[in-house]
């Protein structure tokens, strides 16, 4: 499903430069639940970041579900996103002036699905996630797990290949982290391939295979027995 | 891009920004309601200004006799110049091409009674084109005729003050009044928009006063009224032609600055008009500035609306908005806001404008107005201009990489 090759990304500050990826080989697979580990400033979000296509890579090559990731135009990193990508933010990055479904069918409506299709799906993914009563309600009449939950379904909305989760849980208590997590498992039980982002071991331990990054190299990556989060809920 | 769909995106957002609606719509509304007050008071000035000089007509020179300072063919100096009825037949005789009309005016001061009311008015003796040179409105009853010249009728016509004062709200149509000791009958009142002084004249026949007055054939004041069409040029060449055959004929020298006098409105005309050009080129250039501010106006709310929207704008990227969809969405809107609020900022001016009317004829403005062609298109170039100064910060915006746009709180 992904598949990077010698990729290498740097920022610019000021005079110097910053050399946060050094050099990333690894694929994965289709079905996979891959948690990227590391402490701050190792290079995991800049990781997640370009496999998003939120940003470009210097060098090295990208191929996600066979599409060659290079030299896309705004436009078509735009479209790929859109058919590929759903994103999962640490900060939710709802739209806050849409209700929870408006907010879920964002991404439909950029796929020009008509409106009465785009609602009755909306709608459907947020009974996925536990949240069809709260289809009226605006981001900021949501608690924080519920918010998360909305983006989730935002981002299943779009039926995309691949999701991308960057620190889900790193605004939210341990019980709702549990819960989303739980709900992460649920998707990814379903065949979805999701990527999460984290620093906290517990959720890294809640996928299937774990990458560490260390100072822009990846110093270990290992299948891991998963811990079921379904055994906190409650 | 323009489908229902895309619309219905755009009237939510509008509806829950509505702060954000009401700034941008406010200062557009704003902007046009003061370029159409504005413009419109500009046009009420030169109204009022045109009231002040446009009640008389423009094509007309006035020949004044004066006193000669020199000796001339044996005429001595301080001689009085008279014109007489022979003149008026000689200048029409002589310049056919340029003359429309001639009339003589001989004014006078007489008191005029009718019944117990009395009172002190200037009475001009005149000729029937008279009524062309002061642009003297019949309100009812007729004017003097060439038949009334010839016979020389007992017959005034009284202006609008007049007959108030003298008859009150009854009618004088075929009342004798009192003229200086002659009884003249009214045969119609006049009305002139030159003000109440020009409303308290009598007009009778020019004969009728040379025959009063022991059977001149006297005239005062000539007022030759030219065609318009000879133009500006035209009436400066008939001036100094027209001066030059009086001259001759009443042997003045030519270098007599004091012989007669010819006021030529022609002369005046010109520079009213140009104080009328110069008056509507400062109107012109407020009503330019003020668009000019409210093109700024927009341009500052829609930097500060991308700025605003720039990570909601990161979100719509990461679902799969393309550069295009961002742009469109923010011009979209801007474009809709702009035109709704600029057509209603120009009828509000309108109606403003139409219901002050005359309320404003203290300070110099007369039925203040705009031209719907102008208020229109200075609305579109506002809208053109929003839109131009909503596209720079939208395509920056659409440039942006979505993951800045997200970072930005």
């Amino acid at each position: 499903m992904i598949e990077i090759k010698d990729l290498h990304k740097s920022y610019k500050m000021g005079s110097n430069s910053l050399h946060v990826l050094k050099g990333l080989n690894f694929s994965i697979a289709e079905g996979e639940l891959v948690a990227i580990m590391g402490s701050s400033g190792s290079g995991k979000s800049t990781l997640l970041n370009i496999l998003g296509m939120l940003d470009e890579a210097d060098s090295g090559s990208y191929v996600l579900d066979g599409v060659p990731i290079k030299n896309l135009n705004e436009t078509k990193a735009a479209k790929y996103r859109n058919r590929f990508l759903g994103f999962i933010f640490q900060s939710f990055n709802l739209i806050n002036y849409k209700s929870a479904m408006e907010n879920v069918a964002l991404p439909l409506y950029y796929q020009k699905v008509p409106r009465k299709e785009r609602e009755e799906k909306a709608l459907k993914y947020l009974a996925q996630v536990g949240l069809k009563e709260w289809a009226t309600h605006l981001p900021n009449e949501l608690s924080g797990g519920q918010k998360q939950r909305v983006a989730i379904a935002r981002a299943l909305a779009a039926e995309p290949k691949v999701l991308m989760a960057d620190e889900p849980t790193g605004a939210l208590d341990s019980k709702t982290s549990y819960e989303v997590m739980d709900l992460i498992q649920k998707i990814n039980d379903e065949g979805n391939t999701i990527l999460v982002v984290t620093h906290e071991e517990d959720i890294a331990h809640m996928c299937k295979r774990i990458v560490h990054l260390k100072d822009g190299v990846i110093v270990e990556d290992k299948k891991v027995e998963q811990v079921r989060a379904a055994q906190y809920v409650k | 891009m323009l489908n229902r769909d895309n619309w219905k995106e755009i009237f939510e957002t509008i509806q829950k920004n509505k702060l954000r609606t009401f700034l941008s719509g406010f200062t557009v509304a704003l902007g046009i309601l003061i370029f159409v007050v504005l413009f419109g008071f500009g046009n009420g000035l030169i109204n009022t200004f045109d009231d002040f000089f446009g009640d008389d007509a423009t094509n007309v020179l006035f020949v004044f006799p004066g006193r000669t300072t020199m000796p001339y063919k044996g005429y001595k100096s301080n001689r009085a110049i008279e014109f007489d009825n022979s003149d008026l037949a000689d200048i029409e005789k002589n310049f056919p091409l340029f003359v429309e009309y001639i009339t003589p005016r001989i004014t006078r001061q007489d008191t005029i009674s009718y019944l117990n009311e009395s009172n002190s008015y200037t009475t001009q003796a005149v000729g029937p084109a008279h009524q062309f040179n002061e642009m003297t409105i019949m309100m009812k009853g007729r004017y003097l005729n060439d038949l009334d010249i010839k016979n020389k009728t007992k017959y005034a016509v009284i202006g609008r003050l007049v007959e108030q004062d003298l008859f009150g709200a009854k009618n004088s149509i075929g009342k004798y009044i009192d003229v200086g000791g002659s009884s003249f009958k009214v045969i119609g009142v006049f009305q002139d928009d030159g003000g109440d002084n020009e409303e308290r004249i009598v007009y009778i026949p020019y004969t009728t006063r040379q025959l009063i007055e022991k059977n001149t054939d006297k005239i005062s004041q000539i007022v030759v009224g030219f065609k318009p069409e000879i133009g500006y040029a035209g009436a400066m060449a008939l001036d100094k032609s027209l001066e030059k055959f009086i001259r001759s004929k009443k042997f003045i020298n030519p270098k007599d600055q004091n012989g007669i006098f010819i006021r030529n409105i022609a002369d005046q005309l010109k520079q009213n008009q140009q104080f009328a050009r110069v008056l509507q080129i400062i109107v012109g250039f407020v009503a330019f500035g003020t668009i000019i501010a409210g093109i700024i106006g927009i341009s500052n709310i829609m930097v500060f609306v991308v700025k605003e929207r720039t990570k909601e704008l990161g979100i719509r990227k990461a679902l799969g908005a393309t550069p295009k969809a961002v742009i469109s969405t923010i011009l979209l809107e801007s474009v809709f806001i702009t035109t709704v609020s600029g057509f209603v900022g120009m009828l509000i001016g309108i109606a403003i404008l139409s219901s002050l009317g005359n309320k404003l004829k203290d300070f110099f403005i007369t039925n203040p107005y705009i031209d719907m062609s102008i208020a229109i298109s200075a609305t579109i170039v506002l809208i053109i201009f929003g839109a131009i100064a909503g596209y720079v910060p939208a395509r920056r915006a659409a440039r942006i990489k979505p993951i800045v746009a997200l970072r930005d709180e």
